[in-house]
């Protein structure tokens, strides 16, 4: 079954500079709590969580413009799953960081998406700290 | 040197499965000799009829709207406050071995404290425990139980039920006899069982201590909670097929379903399969396909896990007498909430404020060198609630009761419960999963429960429970719109909002389904 979570944060800083760190699939383990390394590869990551699951993903969206990052994981226990981060300029010299999970099953949306709640806290606290 | 504590909780385990409350299937005689020998409360309520909220209640000393632990799968910061902190500080040793559940348990990405204690071969300190080392229901997960099993008897891990299916959904399996739903021959042998191994546990660390420690020992049994799946050589103890059905299920189907429209509409909704509400019911199962030899079977099983936390218990206090430290020792046995257990047709838990989940097992017996010497039992009917535990901890210790705390020392009679107010008890639900929620208020005073919903997905605010406990003890009659009872909702209702607290919000997020 099919389930879906968003969480959002306002951080104060820019959204340029917010997506040079959100946007860089490379980088997710500095600010995703919980993932200890991500590793890529064209168009191939893999992360490894705190409990030393290696998860393949593939990234399907590296949009710059819209600031927007989309990827998939491709673990066999999915039958779907695709994340989402949106970066929304709020024009302000401040942004609106949206972070999205779909998956089937319906109960790794709820895991994977408290892990994105807890990784949008600690991207605004880096990002607001660092200013 | 001061009283030392041992604080026994079980998991989901009803009110009526102890001898001393009347139940007539387990046999549980040591927990029966502590109410013979302390206090025994009959109607001691929780402030949450699921794991994480209650316990968190447990811990703190506060209403759910209070610590903010809303529904399963929002952690308790770890920033909250904790009785065992406050002991620890006082100079108790401390330690919790069991169940804790104060932060979700599925948790991949180890985020969690408690589920990364045993990995790094580690037991804790945390919230105030010195000793933290952790079990659940079965071997599957990161807490120390699990990685024991595995380490050493491998072959054991896949003997227990498998609680979660393929789409990680609670499963919905049927097994033992009947096919009922989470009922398992579990091949494990009895002496490597989650229950046994609390116990050891538990004898290990009080090993540890000297003599003259002053202790709080939280020992947390992860039974009777589903799935029921006691290890299989102690299953012919008792008999499914020679039990009676229990006075709360309903064998006509007409007049159950009749009981169950009486009440608000997520009730039938779930018995029919059209609303799931609860994440730990599982999604696959149907209630209104439970039989009556369903029943029977889970009572029987579920008894079988009562008796053999009896005789852990039995073995725990054997350890402590034989160190010669019972005289010192106040020993607390409650759970978290209860377990429908074929009440109505309905099994496992969720947002349902009948007796079945909220009317809980609590006994307390005090040290004996703090009471005469022939004291006998006593017994306590007026509300109670797991608010009251941590300043009852507190009050044997002699440490004041921190402000923090919002229930009072549980009281030792019911003159000493009417002296000091013991009026009302408050019992919260509220979730929000995959597009469901549902909110609700209860209070319970003066005989009466009353259950004021809020709006939500399948209720518009107006809806709500009322029954007599005196003249329906099974709760079939919904009294909420009888116009004789108008006077004495409008009462209890306000009773109940001048007496719950605000709720913390924001609220903060469901971080895993459990």
């Amino acid at each position: 079954m099919y389930g879906t979570i968003r969480h959002e944060i306002r951080i104060h800083r820019s959204a340029a500079d917010v997506w040079a760190l959100a946007g860089d699939a490379a980088r997710l383990c500095e600010w995703f709590p919980g993932i200890v390394s991500s590793e890529t590869n064209g168009n191939q990551r893999t992360i490894v969580t705190g409990s030393g699951i290696p998860m393949p993903e593939e990234i399907l969206v590296c949009d710059n413009t819209q600031r927007r990052f989309q990827y998939r994981l491709t673990l066999p226990v999915f039958t779907h799953h695709r994340g989402t981060i949106d970066v929304i300029d709020l024009h302000d010299d401040t942004c609106l960081v949206v972070y999205s999970t779909e998956a089937d099953p319906r109960t790794m949306a709820l895991v994977i998406g408290g892990g994105t709640a807890g990784a949008l806290q600690e991207l605004k606290r880096q990002m607001e700290g660092a200013r | 040197m001061g009283r030392k504590i041992l604080f026994i909780t079980t998991d989901q385990q009803r009110y009526d499965t102890l001898g001393c409350n009347g139940g007539t299937i387990a046999r549980t005689p040591v927990v029966d000799g502590l109410a013979a020998h302390g206090v025994r409360y009959e109607r001691a309520h929780p402030q949450s009829v699921v794991c994480m909220p209650s316990r968190s209640t447990m811990i703190t000393g506060q209403h759910v709207s209070t610590h903010g632990v809303w529904m399963n799968g929002v952690p308790l910061p770890e920033t909250a406050p904790s009785v065992a902190e406050v002991l620890q500080t006082a100079g108790y040793r401390t330690a919790i071995i069991g169940k804790p559940h104060f932060e979700p348990f599925l948790d991949p990405f180890a985020r969690f404290p408690e589920n990364g204690f045993a990995a790094k071969g580690t037991f804790g300190p945390h919230r105030g425990f010195e000793h933290f080392e952790s079990a659940t229901h079965g071997a599957a997960g990161p807490l120390h139980y699990a990685r024991w099993l595995l380490a050493t008897h491998p072959e054991a891990v896949g003997m227990y039920y498998p609680v979660l299916d393929g789409s990680l959904e609670v499963n919905a399996m049927g097994g033992g006899d009947t096919g009922a739903p989470q009922a398992w021959v579990n091949n494990i042998p009895k002496e490597w069982y989650h229950t046994d191994w609390v116990a050891d546990r538990t004898i290990s660390w009080l090993d540890s201590l000297a003599d003259d420690d002053d202790w709080f020992c939280w020992m947390s049994f992860p039974d009777p909670h589903h799935p029921w799946d006691p290890p299989a050589s102690e299953v012919g103890r008792i008999d499914w097929r020679d039990l009676p059905l229990p006075a709360g299920y309903i064998a006509d189907q007409a007049e159950r379903e009749r009981v169950l429209d009486a009440k608000p509409r997520h009730y039938r909704a779930w018995y029919d399969g059209r609303l799931v509400s609860n994440y730990e019911a599982p999604l696959a199962w149907v209630p209104a396909t439970l039989t009556a030899d369903q029943v029977r079977e889970v009572n029987a099983l579920n008894a079988v896990e009562c008796e053999l936390i009896d005789e852990a218990i039995g073995r725990v206090l054997a350890a402590m007498r034989a160190k010669g430290w019972d005289d010192d020792v106040d020993i607390v046995f409650t759970t978290d909430h209860g377990e429908l257990q074929g009440d109505f047709g309905l099994l496992f838990k969720g947002p349902y404020h009948v007796d079945g989940l909220m009317r809980l097992p609590l006994i307390w017996r005090p040290a004996p060198s703090s009471r005469p010497a022939d004291a006998a039992g006593t017994i306590v009917t007026r509300p109670v609630g797991h608010l009251d535990l941590a300043p009852t901890f507190c009050s044997i210790a002699g440490v004041p009761v921190p402000q923090w705390m919002e229930g009072k020392p549980l009281p030792v009679d019911d003159l000493d419960a009417d002296t000091r107010a013991f009026e009302r008890v408050l019992t919260e639900w509220d979730s929000e999963l995959f597009g469901v929620g549902v909110h609700l208020r209860t209070i319970t005073r003066d005989g009466f429960v009353c259950t004021t919903y809020l709006p939500g997905t399948a209720h518009d605010g107006t809806e709500g429970e009322l029954y007599d406990l005196n003249d329906d003890p099974l709760q079939r009659v919904n009294r909420w719109d009888d116009p004789a009872m108008a006077a004495l909702r409008s009462d209890l209702v306000a009773d109940l909002w001048d007496h719950q607290p605000p709720q913390q919000l924001p609220l903060r997020g469901v971080e895993a389904p459990v």
